[in-house]
């Protein structure tokens, strides 16, 4: 396994063959694995600003409820729950996973392992495609008759199998056949990712040469492979249910509303670890090169995901402790879930012990990465009130719920997109971000974000279920107290949106810059992307590169330069 | 932690805050632990002009205890939390004590409905009390309910109570609670159920054992009237 690669097995091809193209080669039905990775990433943020706008719609029906809200108008109960539906769909599959996977694997695979592009471009670019008529069908689904799909992300039938419960059929079943193509997609990119990675590494890249992200990238894949096919199958299905009469999921003729639950948990857990190891991994990158740390324990660091990726596969019944499965399982899941605290807490060890000893530089992407590990934390302990049974009576589907996997997605699929993003800015574009706006929207983003979830926890706590569109109608909950938290959260919410705006503003005056300022290696790091020009032309290197040690050996005693990039002889 | 936002009234809604303050006692521990470390680190190991970075590759073995040592203390934490969890879920999902009386509880597209055993505490008789979006039970009794679902999931959820279970249909489960004070409060339905899901509300009445007679001789006559007439 740890053997290196012959250098002609892989790149025997001839590297130079990559010529000036068309504008619409060159963007559009591109096949280069950057470019792929721009489609994906600015698609995902758009589809993050959609998202991020229904936030806002809801939440301000929740603080004043009926006002006419600036932008959108009333939010009627129809139209709150499928915003809710949708923001929670859209954040998930339309944003953390096409930047978190597919953006960012895209880019890094073949820069970080030395090879000219990803080995299936092809299938990569028909990925991309796929992606982006799931995501046109999504949307479509709005604006059909009856309106977007209402029925939670998590499709419980038989609300949504059917259109006399949930008054929306052809919303449901758009929003369906989007969500399943939107899979179809991933698994085209996955399949790649994982051949890439372990079939077209440069000659010299061990196994344990290569760098975390990568590796964490790759075992996400093969997590979403392993897990999504039983929900194909099930939304197949379901699909079947709504449009054809099969009855799956109608206890009237014999189906089982509860099988549902079952194949989308299966997945749905899984999923998490999905875009966590992503961004758990950008956060270590980012951590190694801004403490001049070797990672602490790397070996460690990878069979804890393994570990965490095999273990997330036993956990899926926690989401249904009170949806009417058999009491004496809540028992087994219960210690299963609880087990996933050891690699997770692990990894968060590995993360404090690498900080020790180094000489650390408080730049954007590394307040990012910081931030990423100090709000996550608060995801991962709030979590075990969760998985152990006892107390998730209590707290299932309320605000407590809510606010914990809004403190592991957010810090996920925000954090760690911003920490990725301000991090290799320099090397898609060849120019540097301006840290002190970065840090202005960095400050800006945080506080804003606890300011809206701490909140929620208290409501939470209080008793408030969830996807409730006016809490007034219920009179333990309609009381000024909890109003004020309401609008709190709120209110929040607006300063953090708002403050996204420096980050576009950032972005397009960086982007504007005349000059390239950011050199090849900016920040002085180890890993092979940083030995690319900046950005990396079609083919990335006119030379593949040759690796000739790991990816972490910052400040190594004896060297004058506290950095030693993977591809220096010696 | 809970009882400062929620009252407690039932006999295990104690011991479900108790297990969750053991929870919130353990990983408070190890969140303020991890937290107080990490910042720490990022004052203390700062940049500093000419000091280098330590090259450690933490795969040695006394560098590793410094992981492995608090990942068996988690553990350990771990089986309190399981233990904990695991004794409070048999209390409340597995082991049902014997009822005083039985009620039948619907959830349908977006009401409850439920029906009241009467005087003769038996259900499916002609004294059966029916009311929609209020459960009379009385105070310091026993009571299973069979959770029904009629169209869609619903869940019966009762914050005072500290309990929750979905209805699912096609199914009756079973469970139980004892109420431990008197007052009105809300009865939520916890899973979304389609567009009147935010105002499927209702309401549990606990009654001291005088009132809650008075109640069931008040609403006999109706019933009974309704169920002889032809």
């Amino acid at each position: 396994m740890a053997e290196s690669i012959p250098a002609d097995a892989t790149h025997g091809h001839d590297v130079h063959h990559h010529a000036e193209q068309s504008f619409w080669s060159k963007y559009v039905f591109s096949t280069d694995h950057k470019m792929i990775a721009m489609q994906y990433m600015f698609t995902g943020m758009a589809m993050a600003l959609i998202g991020g706008f229904m936030a806002y719609a809801f939440r301000m029906q929740l603080a004043f409820p009926g006002i006419e809200v600036p932008g959108y108008g009333t939010v009627t109960a129809t139209d709150y729950n499928a915003l809710v539906t949708n923001h929670g769909t859209i954040m998930i599959f339309w944003v953390a996973m096409p930047v978190l996977i597919a953006a960012f694997g895209n880019f890094l695979i073949p820069l970080m392992i030395g090879c000219d592009d990803m080995v299936f471009p092809k299938i990569n670019r028909l990925s991309y495609q796929i992606f982006l008529l799931s995501a046109i069908v999504l949307i479509s689904s709005f604006f059909v008759p009856g309106g977007g799909f209402g029925g939670g992300w998590t499709a419980y039938p038989p609300l949504s199998a059917k259109g006399e419960y949930n008054l929306t059929s052809l919303g449901s079943s758009l929003w369906l056949v989007a969500v399943a193509l939107e899979f179809v997609a991933f698994l085209l990119g996955g399949i790649n990712f994982v051949t890439t990675a372990m079939n077209a590494r440069a000659p010299g890249m061990k196994m344990f040469d290569i760098p975390i992200v990568v590796w964490l990238i790759v075992v996400a894949s093969i997590l979403f492979m392993a897990s999504v096919g039983p929900l194909i199958a099930g939304a197949v299905m379901l699909f079947m249910d709504q449009n054809i009469g099969t009855a799956f999921f109608d206890p009237d003729k014999g189906g089982d509303p509860v099988l549902w639950q079952h194949l989308f948990w299966f997945f749905g857990h899984p999923e998490v670890y999905v875009v966590l190891l992503p961004a758990m991994g950008i956060t270590a990158e980012i951590m190694c090169v801004f403490a001049r740390k070797k990672m602490f324990a790397y070996k460690t660091f990878i069979y804890t995901t393994f570990g965490t990726g095999v273990l997330s596969f036993t956990v899926w019944a926690h989401h249904q402790f009170v949806a009417g499965i058999d009491p004496r399982m809540a028992n087994i899941f219960t210690v299963t879930t609880l087990l996933i605290s050891i690699p997770i807490a692990e990894m968060c060890f590995i993360y404090i012990a690498t900080l020790y000893g180094g000489s650390i530089r408080l730049t954007t992407p590394m307040l990012w990465a910081l931030a990423f590990v100090a709000e996550f934390l608060i995801g991962g302990v709030t979590g075990i009130f969760l998985g152990a049974s006892g107390a998730d009576i209590y707290f299932h589907d309320t605000y407590f719920v809510l606010a914990h996997f809004h403190y592991t997605f957010f810090p996920i699929a925000i954090i760690g997109t911003f920490a990725g993003f301000t991090y290799w800015f320099p090397k898609m574009f060849g120019k540097m971000m301006n840290e002190t706006l970065g840090k202005i929207h960095f400050w800006g983003t945080i506080i804003p974000f606890n300011g809206i979830f701490i909140p929620l926890f208290v409501l939470g706590g209080a008793g408030q279920h969830r996807r409730i569109y006016n809490y007034q109608h219920f009179p333990d909950l309609a009381g000024v107290e909890m109003q004020d938290l309401r609008v709190f959260a709120t209110v929040s919410l607006i300063i953090m949106l708002a403050f996204q705006l420096v980050f576009f503003y950032n972005c397009f005056i960086s982007w504007r810059k005349k000059e390239k300022d950011a050199g090849k290696n900016p920040w002085k790091a180890n890993t092979l992307e940083w030995t690319a020009e900046s950005p990396p032309p079609h083919g990335n290197w006119p030379e593949l590169p040759t690796v000739y040690r790991g990816p972490y050996e910052y400040s190594v005693p004896g060297r004058e330069e506290d950095y030693y990039p993977q591809n220096v002889p010696g | 932690m809970i009882d400062r936002y929620v009252e407690t009234l039932s006999t295990y809604a104690k011991d479900i805050d108790n297990l969750i303050l053991l929870i919130g006692v353990l990983v408070g521990f190890w969140f303020i632990l991890c937290e107080v470390i990490f910042f720490y680190f990022i004052i203390h190991f700062r940049a500093k002009d000419g000091k280098r970075a330590e090259y450690i590759s933490g795969e040695e073995k006394s560098h590793k205890r410094w992981i492995s040592a608090p990942h068996l203390l988690v553990l350990v934490c771990d089986v309190f939390i399981v233990v904990g969890a695991v004794k409070v879920w048999y209390e409340v999902k597995q082991q049902l004590p014997e009822p005083y009386e039985t009620v039948r509880i619907v959830g349908q597209q977006w009401a409850w409905s439920f029906v009241h055993p009467g005087a003769d505490h038996e259900l499916g008789t002609a004294d059966d009390i029916k009311t929609v979006d209020e459960l009379h039970v009385e105070v310091g009794k026993v009571y299973h309910f069979k959770l029904e679902a009629r169209d869609v999931i619903h869940s019966f959820s009762v914050p005072v109570f500290r309990l929750k279970q979905d209805a699912i249909p096609g199914r009756v489960i079973t469970g139980w609670f004892e109420p431990t004070g008197t007052g009105t409060y809300d009865i939520q339905c916890a899973e979304i159920c389609g567009i009147g899901h935010g105002v499927m509300v209702a309401r549990i009445v606990i009654e001291s054992p005088e009132r809650h007679a008075a109640w069931v001789a008040e609403q006999s006559p109706i019933t009974l009237a309704a169920a002889n007439r032809p």
